[in-house]
This record gives structure tokens, sequence and C-alpha cells, in this order.
């Protein structure tokens, strides 16, 4: 199947798409659209390739086959200097957040704007103070990564993400290992944000209930390609009994265990 | 045929190896080029790796010196040349054993903790995190501690060849009752000034392998902490062999027979 929409605002496109990790193939002739100003949530078994599509929207990981466009440029074969400008418009929430273990909260949200523009530090210091309060962190500002919970951490990394009003946001399970509290907050902050941005969204997560509170599409990817695409409602009726076991949470089906 | 297969598995490695920390050096050297440095990180790392490393190198080479005395005195002053004992300390020391003693301990302690540390943010996905924030690891992690180490090196070297000549002479007035007088006319007349600048040369080289190697063993970690561990061992492994070898061509080239 080829999840390609209708519609022609596409901020993404991976066109039979293949990718290797060494002589295990991950995805073959895979083809994803992502629609602009939507929120994309893809599911999928453990290890089947979710995260290897964020990254190769952003160009952390290139195709072995297909290509990757972002609006209407190959990031495929792009040379690394010409990818920034790229990743300048996309920020990446990493499933442990990633953030810089050696630096405060603020100065991990602070380093794009400090690294990538000639901004005042009195305005970089308001706008960090303004994205940590729409997380709900400005009362850790000084404190450091290690010292917060998982979930103040996840926070800590979407205000990094976000922190240069990108156009688009990839989140890498962004609520897994997370109470429901939690979970619900982040979902909410997940929609809020990209509110904010008025832009584009992927989530790649296997919190069922959560994707469907904020996705406008649903992809599913089995064995290396995307088997079901649509609306939440057009994924939960499925006529594929793969998905429907996978909805369903089910032992018994054609999913082997 | 699996003599064969391996044979070319480490020739493609040590190709692949070789070739990338090559890369490495070149992309760092671009960036150096357009002062494209962190001037704040690189005086941290200045201290870290140099600074920290003062009393292990001082240390190393106080005992060497002394060594080098303590065999040596009493034999050249029952050969009646007691007036050369500080001039062969010191023309060892400045051209050889300094530079080369200096830059094997940074590689073990410095070269390790770039290793380590680098790797550490491979396997928690914060180089990950700088790539997609549009910013180079290159610029930002291996240039301050390439530039920190080419800076400390030779001073830390310049402290190693001067306490381990003022531990010789200590060494030879106790055991081989040579003069302090005596002793530091030979070393003055033995070492010529452009000597120690050459010996210095050697020190830089020294720590741009320690730095590049480090950096880049570190980038290439793979496998949570079980590859940051090897990781780091190949890291002090491939400096100190480089250093033997990289100090016989630049003695070779600098000292001509």
């Amino acid at each position: 199947m080829t999840a390609t929409a209708s519609e022609t605002n596409i901020y993404a496109r991976l066109e039979d798409v293949g990718v290797r990790y060494g002589p295990k193939v991950v995805m073959q002739h895979l083809s994803l659209d992502i629609v602009e100003g939507a929120i994309t949530c893809i599911i999928g078994l453990s290890g089947a390739g979710k995260s290897t599509i964020l990254r190769l929207i952003n160009g952390l990981r290139r195709p072995d086959e297909g290509r990757v466009l972002i609006g209407d440029r190959d990031i495929s074969g792009m040379a690394e200097r010409d990818l920034i400008a790229i990743r300048e418009t996309i920020g990446f929430s990493f499933q442990f957040a990633a953030l810089f273990d050696s630096l405060s909260i603020f100065d991990n949200v602070a380093l794009p704007l400090r690294e990538r523009t000639k901004m005042p530090e009195e305005k970089i210091r308001g706008l960090v103070e303004e994205t940590l309060e729409s997380v709900g962190l400005v009362n850790v500002i000084d404190r450091f990564p290690a010292e917060l919970s998982g979930g103040m951490v996840k926070r800590a990394g979407f205000a990094r993400a976000v922190i240069s009003n990108p156009h688009c946001v990839l989140y890498d399970e962004p609520t897994t290992g997370l109470d429901p509290i939690i979970t619900h907050v982040l979902t909410d902050l997940i929609i809020r944000l990209r509110q904010r941005l008025n832009g584009t969204a992927v989530v790649v997560s296997h919190d069922l209930e959560s994707i469907f509170q904020m996705a406008d599409y649903v992809a599913m990817l089995f064995e290396g390609a995307i088997i079901a695409y649509g609306t939440c409602e057009e994924i939960k009726a499925s006529p594929n009994p793969i998905v429907q076991q996978f909805l369903q949470g089910s032992e018994v089906g054609p999913i082997p265990i | 045929m699996n003599v064969l297969e391996d044979l070319g598995r480490e020739t493609t490695g040590f190709f692949s190896y070789a070739g990338g920390a090559t890369m490495l050096l070149a992309d760092s050297a671009s960036f150096i080029g357009k002062l494209r440095i962190r001037v704040g990180e690189t005086i941290e790392q200045a201290y870290r790796l140099g600074v920290q490393s003062w009393g292990i190198v001082i240390l190393t080479s106080l005992c060497t010196g002394m060594v080098f005395a303590l065999e040596s005195a009493n034999q050249a002053v029952a050969y009646g040349v007691g007036n050369l004992v500080g001039g062969a300390v010191a023309f060892t020391m400045a051209r050889e054993l300094g530079p080369m003693l200096s830059a094997v301990v940074v590689a073990g302690r410095s070269g390790a903790a770039i290793s380590a540390e680098l790797g550490s943010m491979v396997v928690t996905e914060q180089i990950e995190a700088l790539q997609s924030l549009g910013l180079s690891p290159t610029r930002m992690l291996v240039v301050p501690r390439l530039v920190a180490l080419v800076v400390m090196l030779p001073l830390l070297t310049v402290f190693a060849d001067i306490v381990s000549i003022a531990g010789g002479a200590y060494i030879a007035s106790v055991f081989a009752h040579v003069s302090y007088e005596s002793f530091i006319n030979s070393a003055r007349a033995s070492v010529p000034f452009i000597d120690v600048c050459k010996g210095l040369l050697k020190s830089v080289v020294f720590g741009v392998i320690i730095a590049i190697i480090g950096s880049y063993s570190g980038l290439q970690t793979r496998g949570g902490a079980a590859g940051v561990g090897r990781a780091t061992t190949s890291a002090v492994v491939i400096a100190i062999i480089l250093i033997f070898i990289f100090n016989f061509a630049l003695s070779y080239v600098l000292f001509p027979q």
C-alpha cells in the first residue's frame, strides 16, 4: 500500500524508500505523505522502523533506495551542510529527550538560538522562559536534566524542539514509560504546540489512546511497509486483520509473536 | 577462507578508520580556518584536558628525569665524563622523552575522557540531537577539544622538560656529586633553543592525534555501555601507537643525523 494523500499540501514525501541496517532490510518500497498542518501518527510493532521514518524526514538517516522530499526538495543525497538549512525548520523531540547533560535546562533550550542566530542574550532569555512556561517548566530553569523526572525531561525536549518555531516537529515515542496523567498532559501539549506553531507534526508512538486523541492521520508500519493509512476513523474501521490485531492488542492473529 | 574474510574485513576497517579520522581532521581544520571556534568551550576543555593533566605529567616526567640521571650519572662519573650528564638528560628529555611521555600520559587520561564523553553522547542520542538542531558535532565538540590540546600539550611539555631536568640535576648532585652548575652548563650546551622548539612542534602533532583519535573513536561508538568501553580502549591504544610512529618520523625529519 502507498500512503499518499490526495491533498496538494504535502509537507514531506517518502517515495519508494528502502532502508537496510547491514544485511537487515528495515524498509522496502515504503511510500508515505506527511500532510502539511496536520498531526500524522505512525504506529507499528517495536523495531518496525517507525523512528527511522522520523530520521529520514530530517536527514539523520539517508535512504538506501528511493527519495525523501521536503516540499519539492529531495534531501536523500543532499550534502550535510545543505541539510542544516532543512533541519533548522524541523524540530526533533527524541525518545529519551537527548538533552545535553552538561547544560542546564535553560541552556539546553537556548542552545539553538545561541548557536544559530545573533539574537541578543536578553531576547533569548525571554523566548526560552516563554517556551518553558508553555510546557510548564519555568520553575526548573536552572536545574540539570539528571535532576528532573522523566515527564519533565520529555517536556524540556519538546521546548528545545520548538524554540526556533520550526515548520514541523517530529516526536519519537513522546509518552512511552510515563504515567497516564503525564501522558495526557504531553498529548495535550503536542496538540497545543502544533496549534501555536501552525505547523506540521509527526508522532511515533505505541500509545493508541493518545494517538486517537491527537492524530489527524494515522499510518501503520508493518514489515517495512505502510499497510494502512487514513484518518483515525478509517484506521479503526480498517478491514486489515493485522491492523485490527494491533489495535486490539491481541495475541491471536496474523502478526507473529 | 575465514582467514581471507577476516583479513579483508580488517583491511577495510583500517582504511575506513583512517579515512574517517582524516575527514574529521579536515572538517575540523576547515572550521578553525574560518575561525568558527567556540571560545568558552575551548577554555573549558583546555582546563579539563590540559590543566587537570598537569599533576600526572609532572610526576611522570620528574620520575623519568630522576631515573635517567640515576642510571647515567654514576657511570658517567666513573668514566670521567660527569660534566656531560646534564647534557644527556636535557638532550633526551627536550627532544624525545618530554614530548612523548607527556603525550602518552595525556592520551591515557584525556584521550580516554574525550572518547568516553563523546561515546556516551552517541548512545544517549545527544550527537543526533545536535545534528537535528542544525549544529555540527565537529564544530561544537571536536574543534574545542582539538584547539585545547594543541595549545595545552606543548605547555605541559615545557613543564615536563623543566621538571625532568631539575629532577635529574638533583639526583646527579646527590648520588654522583655532579654540581648544579656543571649539570646546567652541560644541558645548555647540548640542547640549542631550536631543538626545544622542535620538541614542542612534536607536541602539537601529538595533541592533534590525541584529540582527533579520541573524538573519532567516540563518535563511532555503537552498542551502549560496552560500545563506549570499546571505543575508549581503542582510542587510547590507537593514539599511543600513532604517537610512537609519528615520534620516530618527526625525529627523523626534524633532527637529521
